[in-house]
């Protein structure tokens, strides 16, 4: 099943796919423009993966000092960042670098604590793509990546679907990539995730406890380019949905 | 934490046993959480919770010269925050474990914003309007001695992040950044600072953070520790006291409930 959470008619409802858009839990069905979509679920803690890709992490190399042996590199992210499929993300006019992450996107359905690898899998509810922004003008080393420059308003974007886990055979074999305006900008696959979805699983439950509803972003690959106001960013993940943003400027939000 | 506002006449408090957070008497909530009889309490709020790092000038001072070295090369500019995320909450004088792989615990004594009405973009002028009250946080951590990244293992254990007793009205506060901040242990206090010794005082720090980040009704936002937090182990008893805001008290447990 495929599970969105949308505005229409002036209330939040609940509802799937179907063949013409989607349908809501009162029975109303609607195109996929017709609705306004938010994340696709309640959304608890978000904890997000830097450098979780070798290529990725060989790309931002002259800057990166983790090694591969090293923990994952793993920091948090509040709801408040976060936005629907179709939304907008404000790009600052004093950015230069303001970078896409295509993300295959973990919840939690079960709690878990201390959970084992070879149990983590049963605490996964379900998938859905993260495009996880990031302004690297604002970056400063300390407690690095900042949250200026990783948890700003618009600036997550999560959806459109949450894919039943039961839904998808193997999570850790699916394609990913990003357009911008159409033209192919990131390609990877999962299978190159250096800390697999139950590896952590088993490091964050080791520490803290998962609840239902938390959300993993798991990484993302080599591929990450500036973006610039007008540009229609696309992040695909084979089986799991297409999110579709647009960068839009200061202007919109009545900043000169 | 969805839209809406909090207001609160004088003090919000969540008691064991009680089924909502509820508003009193400044009076009635300390007496209640100083009665060793009493019950635990709820954290009296559930939004978003973030620190800042190294906004207590003698914070920043005991850092000295490593600012400027690697890996950090230069002090902060933007204010930096870390989120505890909500499975750190806890209540005044709810146990809190001690991880059984750590000695002992460090000890962050910070007063807390706690946001009343949605705040984006706000400047420090009018600031204060959108704060409801100010609460006690004791932002607990494994002791690290980095900076440089996120430090989730260490600062994101279950219960390291407890709150209140109260969420004390604004009015009731009359200066945010001059108050007392001390901490005990097992009743001997063994730190004292002052919230005067902010870089970024409260209304400051808020417009800074907003300019980036919208906070929702609820959201509480830590001023920062100061420098040379205390330590603590498992079977001690840590208050943080904050003067007019609360003494807020947490048993420190082993994992295995001793």
């Amino acid at each position: 099943m495929k599970r969105a959470r949308v505005a229409y008619g002036g209330a939040i409802h609940d509802a799937v796919a179907h063949p013409v858009g989607l349908q809501l839990e009162d029975g109303r069905v609607l195109a996929e423009d017709a609705v306004v979509w938010l994340p696709p679920f309640e959304v608890g803690t978000v904890i997000a993966l830097g450098l979780n890709y070798a290529d990725h992490r060989k790309e931002l190399s002259k800057e990166v000092t983790i090694g591969a042996h090293d923990e994952p590199l793993a920091f948090l992210k509040s709801s408040g960042a976060l936005i629907g499929h179709r939304g907008q993300t404000r790009r600052p006019a004093d950015a230069t670098f303001m970078h896409y992450e295509c993300e295959l996107a973990v919840v939690i359905g079960h709690s878990a604590k201390n959970v084992a690898r070879a149990n983590a899998m049963r605490h996964v509810a379900g998938y859905t793509v993260a495009n996880d922004y990031a302004i690297r003008d604002y970056l400063e080393n300390y407690y690095r990546p900042n949250l200026r420059v990783k948890n700003r308003d618009t600036c997550t974007v999560l959806g459109p679907w949450l894919v039943d886990a039961v839904d998808v055979a193997d999570p850790h074999r699916l394609a990913l990539r990003t357009l911008v305006n159409g033209t192919v900008t990131q390609m990877g696959n999962t299978r190159d995730l250096m800390t697999d979805i139950p590896g952590l699983i088993e490091y964050l439950s080791g520490f803290m406890t998962l609840a239902p509803g938390d959300v993993i972003l798991t990484g993302t690959p080599e591929g990450v380019v500036n973006v610039n106001v007008g540009d229609e960013v696309v992040s695909e993940i084979e089986g799991i949905g297409r999110l579709v943003n647009t960068i839009v400027g200061d202007e919109l939000f009545g900043r000169a | 934490m969805g839209a809406g506002l909090l207001a609160i006449f004088e003090s919000l408090a969540h008691p064991h046993g009680a089924a909502v957070a509820t508003d009193a008497p400044v009076a009635r909530w300390s007496a209640l959480a100083a009665n060793q009889s009493g019950p635990a309490f709820m954290p009296p709020v559930r939004g978003s919770v973030y620190g800042t790092l190294l906004n207590h000038a003698d914070a920043l001072a005991a850092l000295g010269e490593q600012g400027n070295g690697a890996p950090y090369k230069a002090p902060p500019r933007a204010p930096v925050l870390y989120i505890k995320p909500r499975n750190t909450l806890s209540g005044h004088r709810e146990p809190v474990v001690v991880p059984a792989d750590v000695p002992e615990v460090e000890i962050g004594a910070t007063l807390g914003i706690v946001i009343g009405t949605t705040a984006c973009r706000i400047t420090g002028a009018d600031a204060l309007s959108f704060v409801a009250g100010y609460t006690v946080v004791n932002d607990i951590s494994i002791p690290h001695a980095s900076f440089y990244r996120p430090s989730l293992r260490f600062k994101c254990r279950d219960g390291f992040c407890p709150i209140g007793p109260a969420v004390v009205a604004r009015k009731m506060v009359s200066d945010p950044n001059s108050l007392n901040v001390a901490i005990s242990i097992d009743g001997r206090t063994v730190q004292r600072s002052r919230t005067d010794r902010l870089i970024r005082p409260v209304a400051k720090l808020l417009a800074d953070v907003t300019e980036f980040m919208t906070l929702r009704p609820g959201d509480v936002l830590m001023v920062g520790v100061a420098a040379g937090a205390p330590r603590a182990r498992a079977g001690q008893r840590v208050t943080v006291a904050i003067d007019g805001v609360g003494v807020l008290e947490t048993p420190l447990v082993a994992a295995d409930g001793r």
